[in-house]
């Protein structure tokens, strides 16, 4: 996964199957794998790297994940917090494919609703339900609204 | 499949028609049977008097008959059922439920799990559509709810029949006025919804300020618990009190609403004002329900 580089210090390189997200937004990379479930517990590997200098973002998060494709409703969660991540599937070595990410209508499952009188913070059988608006995130049960530091709320 | 759940689901003109047909009901335009054979569940996991009481009479002019559970303690819940299960399982012995529940957002969810169409009788701090359709069709008993000044008292934080109220009014291009202790204010979440929605909102920080302008003053009550000791609840209670003082010089027509039961918000000698129309109010409960359940039962 890593190799030295001629300076001395580690270079994170390609992986043969998986998925690169790239352009994420400098510091966002933990709550990225956070929204995608990938915890301390995964199984998969790993690579990630904060805070890269980007000609275009100026500093970057990269995230690169072995021997897992990301499904599109995985991608589209990462656009709440890094709206110009770019998802590069790789099979071989090869891009065989490249997507920016696409803010979602209905986020399922993926942050907890702050108002303790949510049906949704009980033992009832069902996720939670945000419609993503532009001023936050909505619970479609009890109406509460999340207007920033989502990543707080991440199941 | 239709669901009464929150106020939000409804356009203009669905609440027209609601309350149109709330109207042919109070006027005895219907037939006493048109619910002949159909049941209805009426599943209050919170007290009630005039909901649940104003559910059954409906019911049972229209010819139907209703079943039910009057608390959590009387439930399966409290085996620890889950809501969702509870729900399933009624659906399959009637032809509606009403719910009472004391979680925001348990009317959406059981809908979700229903084979029968759900009402929404108030869900935690969060909605009671049917309360907001009465108050409507009892404002419009006396005047259009277009344009006018109404003003909201009381507990604005957690009183959920002010927030379906303030919701359904900002659909009118009514100017709401909110006086509310500090502490128990609208929360903001919902005035900048009012606002986006087209509603000029203002704030006053007394009864006095606002009430001389008002055309419907819809009161609340100040819950005892919301406060850390009662000394405390007394001094605002008492400053947020409607008496016949404060009446001097108000508009002739002003309506003076409350959801009831009250505890003190309004002085009883109010009660033979004409500006009391509160009794009237709950009365109108069963029209509009009447006018509720055949709709999503016929």
């Amino acid at each position: 996964m890593t190799r030295k580089d001629p300076s001395g210090g580690l270079i994170i390189s390609p992986i043969k199957n998986g998925t690169v997200i790239d352009h994420i937004t400098a510091g966002e990379a933990l709550n990225v794998l956070r929204f995608l479930g990938i915890t301390g517990s995964t199984r998969e590997c790993l690579s990630i790297a904060t805070n890269v200098e980007s000609k275009r973002m100026g500093r970057k998060d990269i995230v690169k994940v072995e021997n897992r494709e990301l499904r599109t409703e995985e991608v589209d969660r990462i656009a709440l917090l890094a709206p110009h991540a770019k998802i590069n599937i790789i099979r071989d070595y090869l891009v065989v494919e490249k997507m920016g990410v696409v803010i979602p209508e209905v986020i399922r499952g993926v942050v907890r609703c702050p108002n303790p009188g949510c049906i949704t913070n009980t033992n009832e059988p069902v996720a939670s339900a945000f419609e993503v608006l532009d001023k936050g995130l909505h619970c479609l049960y009890c109406d509460w609204l999340i207007k920033d530091n989502i990543a707080n709320h991440i199941i | 499949m239709y669901h009464i759940i929150s106020i939000r689901d409804f356009e203009r003109n669905d609440l027209d028609y609601l309350l149109d047909r709330a109207g042919e009901f109070d006027t005895g335009k219907y037939q006493p049977g048109m619910l002949d054979n159909k049941l209805v569940a009426l599943l209050f996991f919170e007290p009630s008097t005039r909901t649940r009481m104003s559910f059954a009479t409906a019911m049972a002019r229209l010819g139907g008959k209703s079943i039910g559970v009057d608390s959590v303690e009387a439930s399966s819940i409290v085996k620890g059922e889950t809501l969702a299960d509870t729900i399933r399982v009624i659906s399959s012995y009637v032809d509606a439920i009403v719910l009472r529940h004391p979680k925001e957002g348990a009317a959406r969810l059981a809908s979700e799990f229903a084979s029968v169409p759900v009402i929404n009788a108030g869900d935690g701090a969060g909605q009671h559509p049917s309360q907001t359709l009465l108050d409507l069709y009892t404002i419009r008993q006396s005047m259009p709810v277009d344009g006018i000044n109404v003003g909201l008292l009381g507990d604005l934080r957690y009183g959920r029949t002010a927030h379906s109220l303030a919701l359904a009014l900002s659909l009118y291009g009514v100017t709401l006025h909110t006086i509310a202790p500090k502490g128990l204010e609208m929360p903001a979440s919902i005035t900048l919804e009012l606002r986006e929605r087209g509603m000029e909102v203002i704030e006053h920080p007394n009864v006095e300020e606002a009430v001389k302008e008002l055309d419907v003053l819809y009161v609340t009550r100040i819950q005892r618990e919301r406060f850390p000791d009662s000394a405390s609840y007394y001094n605002v209670a008492s400053s947020y009190r409607i008496t016949s003082d404060l009446l001097d010089g108000v508009n002739d027509h002003l309506m003076i609403l409350h959801p009831l039961p009250r505890a003190g918000e309004i002085d009883p000698v109010v009660d033979c004002t004409p500006y009391a129309r509160y009794f009237e109010q709950a009365r109108n409960g069963v029209p509009v329900r009447m006018a509720l359940l055949h709709e999503v039962m016929k």
